[in-house]
């Protein structure tokens, strides 16, 4: 059967996998794997800009997904940005194959507050279901507090749940049925 | 999705495209990405963009600001907004200066992109919404509303559009219920006033002081009660339509002020010294008969030519029998609708009782007769019981034959037929069921011109 595969890109601590695991196994009905973690692409740096090509990332991750992987998903401490916009909490393919969430803006470290466990994981959490509900066809929800809505700056990720709204989550398990397991 | 409304994102770098395209995917867009100037200009061809960033900087081909001016050749609608990473005050103007909607600077925050899209997005939203409302509402008074298949009311039809875009007064005429206002309003929503007020006067239904009031406006302290100036309906209606119904029931105080301000297109406001100037197009209804009022010195003849410019004599509903099916079953539709009842047509029989009634009140009796029978009705077709009280109304076929000499009934007999086959002298003879030879010699005998 078809798996979810999460993959770290950089230096990613230990405690997230868990984290991540528990919310997508609550969401998703899909065998969860590991890969072995991989290295910022060197071409993804911005040296004018000191962020990384969320583009670049995605791509590698695409490269590197095992024939089972329905979605691969990468959790990187790169501070992710494309062209356009100064910055992403995460990026993902709608409705293809790829995710990508950086913790980089979820921790409190980079506010100059003093790192906090619980909520990053909230954060991540939030970001994760996001991301990989955009690659199962979820696009932004007007919902505010779905994870599905749009965050433009961090108040608006700790604004949402780790849930989906109602309908989002129905959206989401009708493509399931849809499928018939074979997503 | 956001489907209804289309992006474009024009850059000559890919990464840039792309990136931007799935980020506003994620939103419900539907993106397109050109790379470069040309390849925008044929995609918005085809597509309906609502906004289109487009890059300051693309080498070779058309610069950003050429790309913008060629979308808005072929989109006049869209909303250009204008990349660059190298702010300049310079560019910046000249972009704004040749129609960009905004212009930014890269990279920017993911909120500033978010909430201007969303601002330009509801901008059109407003236009858009604002454009069916108005299109609907000319729609409503367009001729696609008078329903008919009568050959008469086909030519008024095509006189009104005719008419349309002229400043000339018309005049008409046609008993109660036959969408005298409709036709007013159908020649004023179909011509270049359509976006001007369009005022409606009824002139029966006030008295005379009231009317030169309402008409005219008043100055402040011009009679008790008048605290402050107020503008009359003719001001209101500047630069557009005033319906003028009822008309043969002005007092001749007020014929004499209305044909000064049709002569001259000014009048003073009650209590006022300081004429008013305004671009009014007048339309006047009435179902009396003009002529005649002016014969008898009711009605001042040179007020009616300056009226009757255009005249439009609406048939009578028993004129155009071949209409009532169809309006009958237009209203079923309209009406069982606004009243929630499932009701979806007349039977055969029941046409035949509307077909056989004589509308002396017309449309407006017809609509309200309907009304009525879907109000009453148990099934989901109006059929024969439902109308069965109409067969007992009084029509005007139990008209009382007043008591005159035989001669002087078929004199009035034949001017009725003439006026309703409005002087068509063959029509005539066929309803009077005589031949065309003898009405002639009956037009003689009587003295009747036609």
């Amino acid at each position: 059967m078809s798996a979810l595969y999460l993959v770290a890109v950089g230096n990613v601590p230990d405690k997230v996998w868990q984290w991540i695991t528990n919310a997508a196994g609550e969401w998703f009905p899909l065998p969860i794997k590991r890969l072995d973690g991989l290295p910022i692409p060197a071409g993804a740096f911005d040296p004018k800009r000191k962020q990384y090509e969320s583009v670049e990332i995605m791509k590698m991750l695409a490269e590197n997904a095992p024939p089972d992987a329905t979605r691969i998903l990468g959790i990187t401490d790169a501070d992710l940005c494309i062209p356009m916009l100064s910055f992403l909490f995460g990026q993902a393919q709608l409705d293809g194959k790829v995710a990508v969430v950086s913790l980089c803006r979820l921790q409190q470290e980079f506010y100059g507050l003093p790192g906090h466990d619980d909520i990053l994981r909230e954060r991540l959490t939030k970001e994760v279901l996001h991301e990989i509900g955009h690659t199962f066809g979820l696009v932004h929800c007007s919902e505010q507090t779905c994870a599905m809505s749009l965050s433009t700056h961090i108040g608006m990720v700790d604004g949402k749940s780790e849930r989906y709204c109602n309908r989002c989550g129905l959206q989401l398990a009708q493509r399931f049925a849809s499928l018939d397991g074979g997503v | 999705m956001k489907k209804n409304w289309p992006i474009l994102v024009v850059d000559d770098e890919d990464v840039m495209c792309e990136s931007m395209a799935a980020w506003l995917r994620e939103d419900g867009y539907r993106v397109d990405t050109a790379p470069n100037g040309q390849k925008a200009v044929e995609l918005a061809k085809v597509t309906d963009y609502a906004i289109c960033f487009v890059d300051l900087k693309m080498p070779g081909g058309m610069d950003g600001i050429e790309t913008m001016m060629e979308i808005h050749r072929v989109r006049a609608e869209a909303s250009v907004i204008i990349i660059t990473a190298y702010a300049t005050v310079d560019t910046a103007i000249q972009a704004m200066k040749e129609g960009a909607q905004e212009y930014i600077v890269k990279p920017c925050n993911p909120q500033e992109i978010s909430m201007l899209v969303s601002r330009i997005l509801k901008l059109k939203k407003l236009q858009s919404e604002n454009a069916i409302l108005r299109k609907k509402l000319t729609r409503q008074y367009r001729h696609h509303d008078v329903i008919t298949k009568n050959p008469r009311m086909e030519e008024i039809l095509a006189l009104t559009q005719e008419i349309a875009s002229l400043r000339s007064t018309v005049l008409i005429r046609g008993e109660s219920g036959t969408g005298k206002e409709l036709i007013a309003r159908a020649v004023h929503f179909s011509g270049s006033r359509a976006e001007k007020p369009f005022v409606v006067v009824s002139c029966a239904a006030l008295t005379e002081t009231l009317l030169e009031s309402e008409l005219f406006g008043y100055e402040k302290g011009a009679f008790t009660g008048a605290n402050a100036q107020s503008k009359g309906k003719f001001e209101l209606a500047n630069a557009g339509t005033i319906f003028l119904d009822e008309i043969g029931d002005i007092s001749p105080k007020l014929q004499a002020d209305l044909l000064r301000v049709l002569q001259e297109r000014r009048f003073y406001r009650v209590g006022g010294t300081e004429e008013v100037q305004v671009d009014v197009r007048i339309i006047a209804a009435t179902n009396k008969n003009l002529a005649q009022e002016v014969q008898q010195e009711k009605f001042r003849e040179d007020l009616y030519y300056r009226l009757n410019v255009i005249e439009i004599r609406l048939p009578a509903l028993r004129e155009r029998l071949e209409d009532i099916p169809l309006l009958a079953e237009h209203f079923v539709q309209r009406i069982s609708s606004e009243l929630g009842k499932e009701v979806h047509g007349i039977s055969p029989a029941a046409l035949k009782i509307l077909m056989a009634h004589d509308w002396p009140g017309n449309v407006r009796e017809l609509e309200n007769v309907i009304e009525r029978a879907i109000v009453t009705c148990r099934n989901g077709t109006l059929d024969e019981q439902d109308f069965s009280w109409l067969q007992h109304a009084p029509t005007q076929q139990n008209w009382e034959i007043p008591d005159v000499p035989l001669d002087e009934l078929e004199r009035r007999a034949i001017v009725a037929a003439l006026e309703r086959k409005h002087g068509n002298v063959k029509e005539a003879s066929a309803a009077l069921g005589i031949d065309r030879s003898t009405l002639y010699d009956k037009l003689k005998r009587y003295e009747i011109t036609h």
